[in-house]
C-alpha cells in the first residue's frame, strides 16, 4: 500500500513541476482556505485532524498554531528544513518529489497565521533540494499564488528561502531563529516559546516541512479524513525512512501504528544477507535503541513505542543486523553529538566530550571498567540540565546501547577489543 | 561605496537585500557569507568586515557566524572538495571503506588536500542520504549508494 498524503502519485522526471501538482489537485485547497475560510476556520481544521509534528517532538500542530496572538501586527512562519537528525531525509523526499505541496502548505498556514513573510529554513549542504524548492517558488509567483495580493484576495505572502551552513543544533527551533537572525546558532532558553517571542521577537511559528505539506491535504479531504487514518492519539501517516543493514533501504509513507516488523521484513525487504536482525533505532539517532526482540512487537506510534523506553522521533528506523559491533557503533552516535554540542552549557558540553572521549579510550582497547562505569552515569547528569534537547538526544543512545548491549562494552573494557571484530559494514 | 567586492558580487547583494524585509537587515549575514564563499571558494575575515560595512552592522557579528559555521571555510579549498559521511547510516553501509579507498587514491588524509590543489577530502556529518548510503558530496553535487569501482569512476569523470 502506498500511503495517500505523500505517495499519491508516480514519480517522474515532471512529477514535480507546478503543471503536474495542479493536476494532481494541488493549489486547490490554498485556493478554498481563501475564499470559504476564514484564518481561525484554517487553524480549527489543523486542529480537529490531530496533526502532530513530524520534526520530533510531536506536538499538536493546530493547538501551536493557537499560541500566537490573535491581534499581533507581524507573525513569522519559519519551516524547518534543516533536516540533520542522523537516518532522516524524508523532507529531502518532499522537497525533491513534491516540493510545490511544501509551498502549498506554507501558504495556507501563513493564512491561518495571518503572516506576511515566511521562511524556508533549508540546511547548506541541499543541492537538489533547494533547486527543487527555488523552481516551485518561481513557479508559484508566476501564477500569482505567492506574493502581493494574492489571487487578487488581498492576500499578500512571500516565502524566502534561506540557507543554513552546517550546524546539526539549528534543527532545534529556537537555534534556528537565532540563526536566522544572522547570529550563532545558539538555542534560547524556554519560556518564552517562539509562538510567543521569536523571529525579531514577534510571535514565531517553526513547523517541520512533512507537518506544512500535510496541510493541504487535511484541508482537501477534510479533518475527519485525516483523524481517521491510523492510530488514535497520532492520528495520519508519517514518511518512514528505513536505513542500515536492510534489502532495500528507502521511504515508505504508513499508517501511525504500522508494524515495525512488517516495515522491515516485508517493505524493506528483510535483513541484508539473510542474516538475523540485532537492533533497531527506531527514529533518528537520537532515540533510545530497541533490540531485535522488542522491536519484533512494537508499532509504529508514540504509545508502542513509548512502552518500549523509545520514540517515533522523526520516523527514522536505522536496522542493525546481527555481527555488528554496538560499542563502535556508539562512538560513531557520541563523535556527532561532541561535535556538534554549541557548547552554551556546561553539561552538555562537557558531558558530551566526555562521553566521546571515555568511548574512543574503549575502541582504541585502553577503556576500564571505571571508564565503562563513568559513561554509565554521564547520561543522568547531563539530561534535564540543558537549555535544549541536544542534551538529551546525545544521552539517549548512551544509556540505551549500555543498558541493552551491556556485555558488549563488558567484554571491550575487559579484553581491550570487540566481540564482533569492529564490525559496523556487513 | 564598497570597494572590497567586485560590481557582479555586490549586484547580488543587492538582489538578496531586496527579498528581505528592511527590519530583517541581520538576516543577511548568513546568505552574504554564502555569496562570497560561493564566488571565491572561501571568506577572509576582511570579507566579513566588508559585508559589516555593508549591512551597517558591528563586524563581531558577522565574524562570530563566519567562524561558528561549519561550512565557511576560511582558507583556500582544493578544487573538488569530498566530504564523505561519517554517520551511523553510512557507517553501517561503509563509509570507512569509502574513506579509506579515497586516502589511498588520492594519497592525502582526511582534512588534507592534494599537493596539486586538485582534491581535498573531508569527513562530515548525516547529508541525509541515509536511504542511499554509503553517501559524499563532490563541491555541491551528492553521489550515493558508493562503492570503490563508483568512487573511480567520479575521480575520473572530473574535468
Ligand atoms: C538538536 C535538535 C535538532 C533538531 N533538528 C530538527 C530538524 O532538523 N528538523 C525539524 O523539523 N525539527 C528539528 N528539531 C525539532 C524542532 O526543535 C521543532 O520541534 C520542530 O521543528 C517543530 O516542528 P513540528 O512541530 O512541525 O514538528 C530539532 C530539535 C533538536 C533539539
Ligand atoms: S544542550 Fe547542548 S546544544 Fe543545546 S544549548 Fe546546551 S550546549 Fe547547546
Ligand atoms: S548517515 Fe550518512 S547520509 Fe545519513
Amino acid at each position: 500500500m502506498s500511503g495517500p498524503v505523500f505517495m499519491n502519485h508516480e514519480v517522474t522526471t515532471t512529477s514535480h513541476t507546478l503543471a503536474e501538482y495542479r493536476a494532481r489537485g494541488g493549489y486547490v485547497a490554498f485556493e478554498q482556505a481563501l475564499r470559504d475560510y476564514t484564518p481561525a476556520q484554517v487553524g480549527e481544521r489543523a486542529k480537529a485532524s490531530g496533526l502532530q509534528g513530524r520534526g520530533g517532538a510531536g506536538f499538536m500542530t493546530g493547538l501551536k498554531w493557537e499560541f500566537v496572538a490573535k491581534d499581533a501586527p507581524v507573525v513569522y512562519l519559519c519551516c524547518n528544513i534543516d533536516e540533520g537528525e542522523p537516518g532522516t531525509f524524508k523532507d529531502r523526499w518532499i522537497l525533491e518529489h513534491s516540493p510545490h505541496q511544501l509551498v502549498e502548505g506554507m501558504l495556507i498556514a501563513s493564512y491561518a497565521l495571518r503572516v506576511r513573510h515566511a521562511f524556508a529554513y533549508i540546511r547548506g549542504e541541499f543541492d537538489l533540494p533547494l533547486r527543487r524548492l527555488q523552481q516551485a517558488l518561481v513557479e508559484a509567483r508566476a501564477a500569482g499564488l505567492v506574493g502581493e495580493n494574492i489571487l487578487g484576495t488581498g492576500f499578500s505572502c512571500d516565502i524566502i528561502v534561506h540557507r543554513g551552513a552546517g550546524a546539526y543544533v539549528c534543527g532545534e527551533e529556537s537555534s534556528l531563529i537565532n540563526s536566522l537572525e544572522g547570529k550563532k546558532g545558539y538555542p534560547r532558553n524556554k519560556p518564552p516559546f517562539p509562538a510567543v517571542k521569536g523571529l525579531y521577537q514577534k510571535p514565531t511559528v517553526v513547523n517541520n516541512v512533512e507537518t506544512l505539506a500535510t496541510v493541504p491535504w487535511i484541508l482537501r479531504n477534510g479533518p475527519e479524513q485525516y483523524a481517521a487514518i491510523g492510530v488514535k492519539k497520532a492520528p495520519g501517516t508519517r514518511l518512514f525512512g528505513v536505513s542500515g543493514h536492510v534489502q532495500r533501504p528507502g521511504m515508505f509513507e504508513k499508517p501511525t501504528g504500522y508494524p515495525l516488523a512488517q516495515l522491515i521484513h516485508e517493505d524493506a525487504g528483510g535483513i541484508l544477507g539473510g542474516r538475523k536482525l540485532k537492533a533497531v533505532i527506531p527514529g533518528g539517532s537520537s532515540s533510545p535503541v530497541l533490540t531485535a526482540s522488542e522491536a519484533e512487537a512494537v508499532t509504529l506510534d508514540p504509545e508502542s513505542l513509548g512502552k518500549a523506553g523509545s520514540m517515533v522521533g522523526s520516523g527514522a528506523v536505522i536496522v542493525v543486523a546481527e555481527g555488528t559491533c554496538m560499542v563502535r557503533l556508539l562512538q560513531v552516535l557520541s563523535r556527532f553529538y561532541a561535535h556538534e554540542s554549541c557548547g552554551q552549557c556546561t553539561p552538555c558540553r562537557e558531558g558530551t566530550d566526555w562521553m566521546n572521549r571515555i568511548l574512543e579510550r574503549i575502541v582504541a582497547g585502553q577503556g576500564t571498567a571505571a571508564d565503562l562505569a563513568t559513561l554509565k552515569r554521564l547520561p543522568t547528569g547531563i539530561q534535564g540540565n540543558t537549555v535544549c534537547a541536544l542534551g538529551d538526544a546525545a544521552s539517549m543512545p548512551v544509556a540505551s546501547f549500555i543498558k541493552k548491549f551491556g556485555d558488549e562494552f563488558e567484554h571491550y573494557v575487559t579484553h581491550g577489543r570487540s566481540l564482533h571484530e569492529g564490525r559496523l559494514a556487513p | 561605496m564598497n570597494t572590497h567586492f567586485t560590481p557582479a558580487l555586490l549586484e547580488q547583494f543587492d538582489a538578496l537585500r531586496r527579498q528581505y524585509p528592511p527590519e530583517m537587515n541581520t538576516s543577511l549575514v548568513l546568505p552574504l557569507l554564502h555569496c562570497v564563499q560561493d564566488a571565491n571558494g572561501f571568506v577572509t575575515e576582511a570579507d566579513a568586515h566588508a559585508i559589516a560595512i555593508y549591512l551597517g552592522m558591528p563586524s563581531i557579528q558577522v565574524v562570530e557566524a563566519l567562524t561558528w559555521y561549519s561550512m565557511f571555510d576560511r582558507e583556500p579549498q582544493g578544487r573538488y572538495v569530498i566530504k564523505v559521511c561519517r554517520n551511523i547510516a553510512c557507517s553501517l553501509r561503509g563509509s570507512e571503506r569509502i574513506v579509506a579507498h579515497l586516502q589511498q587514491r588520492l594519497g592525502i588524509d582526511v582534512g588534507e588536500t592534494t599537493p596539486d590543489g586538485r582534491f581535498t577530502l573531508k569527513t562530515v556529518e548525516c547529508l541525509a542520504s541515509c536511504g542511499t548510503a554509503p553517501a559524499m558530496q563532490v563541491n555541491r553535487t551528492y553521489h550515493e549508494q558508493l562503492d570503490e569501482a563508483k568512487l573511480d569512476a567520479i575521480l575520473e569523470s572530473l574535468p
